[in-house]
């Protein structure tokens, strides 16, 4: 046996002090962060008791149930500044938030497509004039635009005394929008019974003829069922004579106007701002999708005979929304991020009823803002979790 | 066929006379077609027009619907922000509709003398030289690390990093022991925060957020998590509520004597919020880089951050340069956020003035949010146009 072979045998594993070896090291590294990261924890949560008990603020989720003692302009469910709690108040807040993000999330997608599309266009001025919308509106800060729409736009609208009257049913002024309400005195279940059943029917007709033309080819006239049951249920229960609506007018005193619905001048600065902001997003993410599909889709399928119509509907956009879809939802979480700044126009948003007002009140910084950044965070989990499902299921099965 | 074909007209006529008529062809046209004109409504200016704008009856219907809205919107604009507008003045009586000028366009003579408050808010105004040799400071730098072709960009990048950062603190804050009076931050206002809050977000977010992307690709469980669990938290929550959280949990959560004033807490949520969104992004680049890269490195004998800092970021940085700037104007637009826990920025003194009765009028609002758009297109249309430019660039080195 050489000396060389004996060597090899018994080099074994290269020896390394500890100090050097990356294993330790990484052990040391990952404690000494756990280390650190628990001090700070734990000397903040110290600072913050010291501090607290200094300035004799309680802590803990008591609150909750004390009466709140504020009134908020918009309410979604029964609220009363002397009989609700912080509780019920975050519930208006939260409900706020969610309004304005839903009706903004709509508006914001179908104006963000067609400003999306409108840069595809032929026409050099459609062109043109979207392009410039959206540097425009994307090189402004939002809250800028959003007090431009509440301060210089809403607030200058006319006065209660000389305020736009439509039909004298429909005012417009610098406190809001006021239209009738309908009231039903009888039949009203029946009608949104006809509803839920003209959905349901055309959710499970528009189904069925998906399944059927697949089986056999033949398509069938969806829209025309859809808005069949739509328009042809709701207009039975009104034959019927079971119906009885009355309407409540606004009406117009001295001060004030009472009865009807009346939307405020925070929400639609609020909504114009989200709206216009968020859909020039959305735009420049559609252009993005409908360039992502390759020029072969639209020239096999105007080779097959599709017209410019159908080549959009059945080839280029189903393929477009793939790329689309997932920034978009980062769009659609944006919205609804910003619907907080609400505070700066003074809408009743949850930012602005808990972590202003409640705040304020009850000076339980760490409870009220932990609450508060948790509804976010949910809402931002929720919907990464549901993209990322969306996500798999819509991805190109490759082999 | 051995025989060269005719090419030139002449070969063929010769070829032609060549050939038995009783045999060979009877008639081939010896002189070529003339080509017709183009059709009359396919070039020129008309056609151009039809072509670009009323190609088919929906596009000329949005044609015409598109020069309605022009004509709607651009002209009272103009109106508004140029003819009808007041340029000298020093009161409200200058903008308000009298009998000698029933329309009152922007009141400018209000910009103009609010100006001085708008940049430097409640500055000292003998200090105020201090703030000029800021804005100058950072105008260097900025052009320093912007311009590609200027020399020593790795001196720039130290400068604007390191040595700009504490300069600017000591001018501004004040150091008496040379002569410089503290300023107390309370007094800091107008588009001299804006700029602070948005160069400190910048500053710090790029090497926060650096670090924060390699924890976030580490392959230590530890740091993996922590980084995971920052950027995802911070992400998943409004900036308000980040500024929120800076402005009344961050007195709570350090001793009472080393309480950071206002100006302070809201730079922290800024770098805070930034850092996140930074963090993304140079994941992504990170991930760009094909694995070969690190496999390369580490073959050289290279450690953890020499491999990153020679050989993986920067190129990594070199291809995320364009959402970079992108993530900054983000952050730009983002400043105004600290005037809603209280900060003098740009807007607040603009709120300030607007609502101040010497120059309360209806068109105060609208040309102090005019002025307030001005500035921020500038800056972030500027910011826009770079990194398109950057773009180009690596698209045509990528060509290449």
């Amino acid at each position: 046996m050489s000396v060389a072979q004996e060597s090899i045998r018994d080099a074994g594993p290269p020896k390394v002090s500890p100090i050097r070896d990356p294993k330790v090291r990484a052990i040391a590294y990952q404690a000494l962060l756990c280390l650190i990261v628990a001090f700070l924890v734990y000397a903040a949560a110290r600072n913050a008791i010291v501090n607290l008990e200094r300035a004799h603020i309680a802590s803990g989720f008591g609150f909750w149930d004390v009466t709140a003692g504020f009134d908020i302009s918009q309410t979604l469910i029964e609220y009363s500044a002397q009989a609700s709690t912080y509780g019920t108040a975050f519930w208006v807040g939260l409900l706020n938030t969610l309004l304005v993000s839903v009706i903004g999330i709509v508006l914001a997608t179908i104006l963000g497509f067609l400003v999306g599309v409108a840069r595809l266009s032929r026409n050099l001025l459609v062109v043109r004039i979207a392009a410039g919308y959206v540097e425009v509106i994307r090189n402004l800060p939002l809250l800028l635009q959003l007090l431009f729409w509440y301060n210089a736009v809403l607030k200058a609208l006319p006065d209660l005394r000389s305020s736009y009257d439509i039909g004298g049913s429909i005012f417009l002024n610098n406190r809001g929008l006021f239209f009738p309400s309908p009231i039903f005195h009888s039949g009203g279940k029946l009608l949104v019974g006809a509803l839920i059943v003209a959905l349901v029917g055309s959710i499970a007709f528009r189904i069925w003829a998906h399944k059927r033309q697949e089986r056999t080819g033949q398509q069938a006239p969806v829209l025309w069922v859809t808005l069949a049951l739509f328009i042809g249920l709701p207009l039975l229960v009104l034959l019927s004579g079971e119906l009885s609506v009355a309407f409540s007018y606004p009406e117009k005193g001295r001060f004030n106007i009472r009865g009807g619905v009346e939307v405020l001048p925070e929400f639609v600065a609020l909504l114009l701002g989200l709206v216009a902001y968020t859909a020039a997003f959305i735009s420049e993410v559609v252009r993005a999708g409908i360039l992502a599909v390759s020029k072969g889709q639209t020239e096999a399928a105007n080779a097959l005979g599709l017209r410019q119509g159908p080549t959009l509907r059945l080839v280029v956009i189903p393929q477009a929304m793939r790329v689309i879809i997932p920034p978009l939802t980062s769009q659609y979480l944006n919205l609804t991020k910003n619907s907080s700044l609400a505070v700066a126009v003074g809408y009743p948003d949850l930012v602005q009823v808990f972590t202003g007002t409640v705040l304020n009140q009850t000076g339980q910084a760490v409870e009220v803002v932990a609450i508060t950044m948790a509804v976010y965070l949910t809402i931002s989990l929720v919907t990464s979790f549901a993209m990322n499902v969306f996500n798999s299921r819509m991805a190109i099965v490759e082999r | 066929m051995s025989e060269p074909t005719p090419t030139t007209e002449a070969e063929v006529r010769t070829e032609l006379a060549s050939m038995d008529p009783e045999h060979g062809v009877a008639y081939v046209r010896d002189v070529p077609v003339e080509s017709l004109p183009p059709p009359a409504g396919e070039t020129g200016a008309l056609a151009w027009l039809r072509r670009n704008f009323f190609a088919t009856p929906l596009d000329s219907a949005l044609s015409i619907g598109v020069i309605l809205l022009i004509l709607w919107v651009v002209p009272p604009i103009i109106k508004f922000t140029l003819i009808d507008a007041v340029w000298t003045g020093t009161d409200r009586e200058a903008c308000l509709v009298t009998a000698a000028r029933p329309e009152v366009g922007a009141c400018w003579a209000f910009v103009d003398e609010r100006l001085a408050y708008f940049v430097y808010g409640s500055y000292p105004i003998p200090e105020r030289w201090r703030v000029d040799v800021f804005f100058a400071m950072l105008a260097i730098g900025v052009f320093w690390l912007l311009r590609l072709s200027a020399p020593r960009r790795d001196l720039g990048a130290f400068y604007f990093f390191v040595i700009l950062p504490v300069a600017s603190y000591i001018l501004l804050k004040g150091f008496p022991a040379i002569g410089l009076p503290t300023v107390d931050t309370s007094l800091w206002g107008g588009i001299l925060v804006t700029i602070v809050v948005a160069t400190v977000g910048i500053v710090c977010s790029l090497p926060i957020g650096i670090l924060l992307a390699l924890g976030r690709r580490s392959r230590m469980p530890a740091v993996k998590l922590f980084s995971v669990i920052y950027i995802e938290f911070v992400r998943g929550v409004p900036l308000i509520t980040v500024l929120f959280m800076a402005s009344v949990m961050l007195p709570l959560f350090v001793p009472e004597a080393w309480s950071p004033d206002k100006l302070l807490r809201a730079l922290v949520g800024i770098a805070m919020f930034a850092s996140a969104y930074m963090a993304e992004v140079v994941r992504a680049g990170l991930q760009a880089i094909p694995k070969g890269q690190y496999e390369g490195a580490m073959a050289v004998g290279l450690g953890y951050w020499q491999m990153m800092r020679l050989i993986i970021l920067p190129q990594a940085l070199k291809i995320t340069v364009p959402n970079i700037v992108n993530t900054y104007i983000g952050l730009f637009k983002d400043t105004t956020l600290v005037f809603i826990v209280g900060i003098f920025d740009l807007l607040k003194t603009i709120e300030a003035a607007r609502i101040d009765p010497k120059w309360a009028t209806p068109v105060t609002s609208t040309t102090g949010y005019v002025f307030a758009a001005i500035f921020y297109i500038i800056f972030c249309y500027g910011m826009s146009r770079y990194a398109k430019n950057i773009e180009a660039r690596l698209a045509r080195a990528d060509r290449r």
